[in-house]
């Protein structure tokens, strides 16, 4: 009798499955083995939410100076904003290390564009562009930057506020918040413009400080010491740290 | 059940530095599972003449990961004709750390002298970020010492003040 040599059927593209196999995109198996898993699929490092809101002149972005290793308090002295430019900045929550990363990235583009010599230089929204692009293709790799971030600057007499996050998520706003900020901060930003669509520096710094302590109080990943940078037509300044002083007053009355 | 385990440091290792150097420790057991496998372990891995680095998670990973960073910083070093900045050796533990963030589970404390910047200390915990700091714990074991470090450091102090810092 005939041996019947059973080959097995050829697979639909070179390293995909063949018919009635089990497929696992980026090779868990024997032919994509060599490839390197580069993913961030769980952030490790993280820091919490980053405010932004536009006033009269220009844009203030501020986060807490804390690295939280899941519940733990880890890194109370870290920066997580980044002053790209004279008229750029950038506050990042999500991954740390995926943070430093973008910071080496941005900072090797703004030395590779100031050795052009031409006189230019990234505005806030080239650089939102960019990064919406660079998000968003890494999420369609299923490779995310574990980051929500916040862009914000001055260029051309124009205040510049955007948001991208992990998955691509890109949007410009008067008010921008990450993480719990969103919930906690955001309503009370968006209240303030709503009644005085033109604030002050001051008003909005005061706004912030506010917000921050709100999300000092009800956020457990949160922290009491933060930074803020502020763009103007004079340029980018990052400030900080400053403390939060807490109110208990309220725990007589429980 | 323990054969699944992999060989990992439950450790607590820890760096600080001084003007003049660092003081490094680390406890000495290697387990697998809940057998301890090696007792008298080195977890203090020289990397370079006076470059250290503390290891903690998988055995496995960390002793792979810095033997490729003393290779390449002994090459470094030939290249340069001078020893390695402590910060390039913590920045190539960075490098491979954050590349196969998914697959290495290596917590690490690089802590060194070189003559332009000193003593120097800088963690690249799980994850792969890159952080100097006066002092650094690392580990499991770790967790335990938060509360003690935070009321009992001081900066600013000399060698045998750090000695018997870490020897607590």
């Amino acid at each position: 009798m005939e041996l019947w040599e059973a080959r097995a059927p050829p697979p639909f593209w070179a390293e995909g499955p063949a018919p009635g196999q089990s497929y696992c995109p980026g090779g868990v198996g024997t032919a994509s083995a060599l490839r390197p898993l580069t993913r961030t699929l769980t952030p490790m490092v993280t820091g919490t939410s980053v405010l932004g809101v536009k006033f009269n002149g220009g844009v203030i972005v501020a986060a807490d100076t804390m690295g939280s290793y899941g519940s733990l308090a880890r890194f109370r002295g870290i920066s997580r904003l980044l002053k790209v430019n004279d008229s750029t900045m950038l506050g990042a929550s999500g991954d740390y290390a995926d943070f430093q990363y973008l910071k080496q990235v941005i900072d090797q583009m703004v030395i590779d564009e100031e050795l052009l010599g031409d006189g230019h230089s990234y505005s806030p929204k080239a650089i939102h562009s960019w990064l919406t692009r660079v998000m968003y293709n890494r999420r369609s790799k299923i490779n995310p930057l574990w980051n929500a971030v916040v862009i914000g600057g001055f260029y051309n007499g124009q205040s510049f506020l955007g948001y991208v996050d992990m998955l691509g998520v890109a949007y410009e706003a008067p008010t921008v918040a990450t993480g719990y900020g969103a919930y906690l901060a955001q309503p009370l930003m968006r209240e303030v413009l709503e009644k005085k669509p033109s604030l002050t520096q001051e008003e909005a710094q005061d706004l912030i400080e506010r917000c921050m302590r709100i999300l000092y109080y009800r956020d457990a990943r949160s922290f009491n010491r933060y930074e803020i940078a502020i763009a103007t037509e004079k340029g980018v300044e990052v400030q900080g740290p400053l403390t939060l002083e807490a109110n208990w007053d309220i725990a007589h009355l429980v | 059940e323990w054969t699944q385990e992999p060989v990992s440091t439950g450790t607590t290792i820890m760096a600080v530095e001084f003007d003049g150097g660092v003081v490094i420790g680390a406890d000495s057991r290697t387990t697998t599972g809940s057998y301890v496998a090696n007792r008298v372990t080195d977890k203090l891995t020289q990397v370079h003449d006076r470059i250290f680095c503390c290891r903690s998670g998988s055995a496995a990973d960390t002793q792979a990961v810095a033997d490729a960073v003393a290779y390449q910083l002994a090459f470094h070093s030939v290249e340069l004709e001078e020893p390695p900045r402590v910060r390039t050796a913590a920045r190539l533990f960075q490098q491979s750390c954050y590349r196969y963030r998914e697959e290495l589970s290596a917590g690490v404390i690089v802590a060194g002298w070189d003559p332009r910047r000193g003593g120097q200390v800088y963690v690249v915990p799980l994850g792969g970020l890159l952080l100097r700091q006066p002092f650094a714990v690392g580990g499991s074991g770790s967790s335990y010492l938060y509360g003690f470090l935070d009321s009992a450091f001081r900066p600013g102090m000399d060698q045998e003040q750090c000695f018997c810092f870490v020897g607590q």
